[in-house]
């Protein structure tokens, strides 16, 4: 692509980027401005992922804890349950910090392991994060356990609160608008840091340690430090992502950082493209909005065809995801939008 | 008296019951090229991956320019100037032959990950210089016109040639060429030794294992012949070549 239609591209989606909020939440209703919100969560979660399994290709079944961590440095440091009200310039990146040390306390102890065993590891890791938030309540109370953290502090910006809506000029901002605003700012830094990194020394050292770690350590490359340094970095967008996920909801509790979210996670990753962002982009966006948008359709469409409901839409949205995940990777195992290079992978490999 | 660049003294690994090699001492001098022949299964192999830091020996002393490499591992000695190609190819498949190439400049380059993403003007002008440097790598060993190809796809004889730019990127005092011209065909070895000639009259020391009796004698300035774990001949070609000991383990001695 030449500049001239480069720059049309990029002034036509930021335009839509800018206008998207107004667009749905008019259209199709606020709550589905929030399902955009959560699928911008999402995209920071499956990009920080894709760092460890895309990239370095280290198999991660727990990367809900880093997003839990982040959460819950955020939630303990804005909201009555200690009574401290730091604000988010300082709680977000110091969950971020943490959530990136919590990587190197993953990674350290699984440095030697791989594939199989890496993965049973790491979920065993994502449990435990959520089992001690689960109990972490006696004798002294940290995380007030299952009930959770509530009234979590919203995102204070030059005194305006996100957390009440506000008029603008006649327009009525609600609190989903805003934190669109925010969660997109923060999401094109992910992106931004994520494809620089790709692009260095350091996503090349990932790439070769992937294809084959002894000529890597053959051409000099320490692999401790570039696999630390793939947990860390991971695991520091999963930190930011929890800090806004706790901020935006103003209620966590442990439920909402089980295994299934780790392994949804995964699959934006893996269905998306693995180690190509725009796809993991699209496979994070997808999986968030696919399921509430057969939410809508399946009730109404049973209602219509055949006059009264024979499967609980509940189930019936799950079932059909499912299935819809499984034929995927029969038909399209390399992702919806692979990089070309893994395309061609994959191509070859039909072939041998 | 030349300068000794590599020494090795009384070197011993055992694999279980299996003694791999037993005492070896070798001495290897700036700026030549130095042969370690052997039959199959003589040991070449595990000294080559002693001194290239992937096994950890069980005794002795290894010393690299003024350096104690002894049970150092792999990227502490390629940073102190050992870089090695396979026996086998191991290049990053999936990668184009430039992207390998980059690859081998790593440690001579040192932008973190806050210089990456920043992409401040030192990590802007260190990765131009990369890029640079395994170009003219490429055209070094003459493969630039394949650089964006994938490593997989590039034929056998250009496969070997990326795999020594490879090495010759993280600028090595001592390149270690692990049976180069194995499966190569006359013409390709010919080209080959070729190669390996400009590398040393370009100042770097030539380490080399091989198979091909001939090619060795013709090329090595020293070899050192191994069999059954142990250093059996060390010297010029023209004596080794006559010496009983070296005739009896390749050709075995006749019973009479």
């Amino acid at each position: 692509m030449d500049t001239n239609k480069k720059l049309a591209v990029f002034i036509a989606s930021a335009i839509v980027l800018a206008v998207l909020p107004f667009v749905v939440g008019n259209t199709l209703g606020n709550s589905w401005v929030r399902t955009i919100d959560f699928a911008l969560l999402y995209v920071m979660l499956a990009l920080g992922l894709n760092i460890v399994v895309g990239f370095a290709g280290l198999l991660d079944l727990g990367f809900i804890a880093f997003y839990a961590v982040g959460a819950y440095t955020f939630a303990l440091l804005g909201s009555p349950h200690f009574d401290i009200h730091l604000p988010f310039y300082i709680s977000i990146p110091l969950g971020a910090g943490l959530a990136a040390m919590f990587g190197l306390l993953l990674g350290t102890p699984v440095l030697k392991l791989k594939g199989d065993y890496l993965a049973i590891v790491t979920l065993g890791f994502g449990e435990i994060v959520r089992i001690f938030m689960n109990n972490l309540n006696a004798p002294v109370n940290i995380t007030n356990g299952p009930q959770g953290i509530n009234l979590i502090d919203p995102i204070q910006i030059g005194g305006v609160s996100l957390g009440k809506a506000i008029e603008v000029f006649g327009f009525s901002l609600n609190p989903v608008h805003m934190y669109y605003y925010v969660f997109l700012f923060l999401t094109v830094v992910v992106v931004i840091m994520v494809y620089r990194l790709q692009h260095s020394r350091i996503g090349r050292a990932w790439v070769a340690m992937r294809e084959d770690s002894i000529a890597a350590a053959a051409m000099g490359l320490n692999i401790r430090n570039i696999k630390l340094l793939a947990f860390a970095l991971g695991a520091l967008s999963g930190g930011v992502a929890g800090g806004l996920f706790a901020t935006f909801q103003g209620f966590i509790s442990p439920e909402s950082f089980g295994l299934l979210e780790s392994i949804m996670i995964l699959a934006m990753v893996v269905l998306g493209g693995m180690g190509h962002i725009p796809g993991v982009i699209l496979g994070a966006v997808v999986l968030t909005i696919a399921p509430e948008v057969l939410r809508d359709v399946i009730g109404p469409l049973q209602m219509h065809t055949f006059g009264k409901m024979i499967v609980d839409p509940e189930n019936a949205r799950m079932l059909l995801f499912g299935a819809a995940m499984v034929i995927m990777m029969l038909v399209r195992p390399e992702g919806m939008w692979p990089s070309k290079r893994r395309a061609a992978e994959f191509k070859d490999a039909k072939k041998g | 008296m030349s300068e000794v660049l590599l020494k090795i003294e009384g070197i011993n690994k055992r694999f279980g019951g299996l003694h791999a090699l037993s005492n070896v001492s070798l001495h290897i001098n700036k700026g030549e090229i130095y042969g370690l022949i052997g039959p199959n299964g003589a040991g070449k192999t595990t000294m080559f991956n002693v001194l290239t830091g992937l096994y950890t020996p069980d005794e002795g002393s290894f010393t690299f320019d003024g350096n104690d490499l002894f049970r150092a591992p792999p990227h502490v000695v390629v940073n102190t100037g050992i870089a090695r190609t396979f026996q086998n190819i191991r290049l990053f498949h999936e990668m184009t032959a430039l992207e390998n190439v980059m690859v081998g400049r790593h440690i001579r380059s040192k932008a973190n990950a806050l210089g990456a993403v920043l992409r401040n003007k030192a990590t802007r002008d260190e990765e131009a210089e990369i890029e640079a440097k395994a170009w003219e790598l490429l055209r070094y060993v003459g493969i630039e016109d394949v650089a964006y190809e994938r490593a997989k796809n590039l034929s056998y004889g250009h496969q070997r040639r990326l795999e020594i730019a490879r090495a010759l990127a993280t600028e090595p005092k001592l390149l270690a060429l692990d049976e180069p011209a194995a499966g190569m065909n006359p013409s390709e070895t010919e080209s080959l030794k070729a190669l390996m000639e400009k590398i040393r009259d370009g100042g770097v020391t030539v380490l080399l294992i091989e198979h091909d009796v001939k090619l060795m004698m013709g090329l090595c300035d020293r070899i050192a012949v191994l069999d059954y774990g142990k250093k059996i001949a060390e010297g010029v070609p023209e004596v080794v070549r006559k010496d009983p000991k070296v005739i009896e383990a390749y050709l075995g001695v006749a019973h009479e």
